[in-house]
């Protein structure tokens, strides 16, 4: 899934200076599952700006709502009544797909993202969650005991480890560990060590960002 | 002004430990402030941090969480959980400005109603120190 996390209450109280009426608008796809934009945090990030306008004496309606998802235009759509009641500013609790659907959709409003958008990884334990995939658009992960050196190695290295792998951990943080430590352990452990021998072509990396803005078109689905 | 200000504290209670230490405190006939409104909870771990929020948007001038000892919750780490959230929170209040000793948790066990009686007296210290709550003295407005 997307992992996000909330942006500062400073930064988004900068978005919403001056303004009289708000809308906090979750998202129940990845973000709420990630615990940073789903109901719960709608409510949470609300209530602290109701609470920081009361004590200054602001006058500030801070309403909440929360879509099914905020990536898919029907959703989005089911915010039309919400939005007919005029409000100053809309924050956005989604990934950044969602506050660039909203504004799409309502081109008047003031759409601000409240979450920074982060990686695409997966929870470790409930609380911490890691980085396990870059989107490079060509996954070759079964060639490395099914770990990605892509988005886990500092370098993307794909042939091996670098010199700044020092007993198991990557030597630009002793909280990152080094993918190419674990892919090697694991795979001298199933002695399958000639396998992976071969050297691993230069990637392309068209299907990744390089490539530009990417687009799926399905023309089986599309009506 | 604030010799007259009688603070209005919420206590989340878990229903195991604090809550029955607050019968027994009353069992006993000891004394404490009357500004504390009590709040059942089954556990310290069903304490969410938007039932203090909303505590806070209503009116208290401060919140605590009342748990089990540590290592003594009936559902193993509720208390913990909660000592956690109340330790987020207090840094979110902080960000907008609001005192983090607003909110505070306590730990303490079924058989210490004199305990109770002395965290409510404690607390009541503290919030009656730190003044009417920023945000209620704007809803009273």
């Amino acid at each position: 899934m997307i992992i996000a996390e909330r942006k500062p209450v400073d930064e988004i109280k900068g978005f919403i200076e001056g303004k009289k009426k708000v809308l906090v608008v979750g998202c129940r796809g990845c973000v709420t599952v990630c615990n940073a934009g789903g109901t719960k945090e709608v409510g949470i990030l609300a209530s602290l700006l109701r609470l920081d306008a009361q004590k200054d004496g602001r006058d500030l309606t801070v309403d909440e709502h929360t879509l099914e998802r905020q990536c898919d235009p029907e959703y989005i759509d089911e915010l039309v009544e919400l939005v007919e009641k005029k409000y100053d500013a809309i924050l956005s609790m989604a990934c950044s797909v969602g506050p660039q659907f909203l504004a799409r959709r309502y081109p008047k409003e003031k759409i601000y993202p409240s979450l920074n958008t982060c990686f695409i990884g997966g929870a470790l334990a409930h609380g911490i969650w890691a980085e396990h995939c870059q989107a490079c658009g060509n996954c070759i992960i079964h060639n490395f005991g099914g770990m990605c050196p892509i988005s886990r190695c500092s370098k993307s290295l794909l042939n091996g480890p670098c010199g700044g792998s020092a007993g198991g951990v990557c030597e630009i943080s002793k909280e990152v560990e080094c993918i190419w430590h674990l892919i090697a352990t694991k795979v001298m452990e199933e002695n399958r060590l000639d396998e992976f021998a071969p050297i691993q072509p230069i990637k392309d990396w068209s299907s990744s960002r390089d490539g530009g803005p990417r687009k799926i078109v399905r023309e089986e689905l599309v009506k | 002004m604030s010799e007259e200000f009688e603070p209005r504290i919420i206590a989340f209670c878990c229903q195991y430990c604090a809550y029955s230490a607050a019968d027994m405190a009353g069992s006993m006939r000891l004394q404490y402030p009357c500004n504390v409104e009590i709040v059942l909870i089954p556990c310290t771990g069903r304490f969410d941090v938007i039932l203090a929020l909303k505590a806070f948007e209503s009116g208290a001038d401060g919140v605590y969480v009342a748990g089990c000892l540590e290592g003594n919750c009936h559902f193993l780490d509720g208390n913990i959980r909660a000592k956690k959230r109340v330790a987020y929170l207090r840094k979110e209040l902080e960000s907008i400005g609001v005192e983090p000793d607003r909110l505070a948790m306590y730990n303490l066990s079924a058989s210490q109603g004199p305990r109770f009686a002395e965290i409510v007296k404690e607390f009541s210290d503290i919030v009656t120190g730190l003044g009417p709550s920023p945000m209620r003295k704007k809803l009273a407005a």
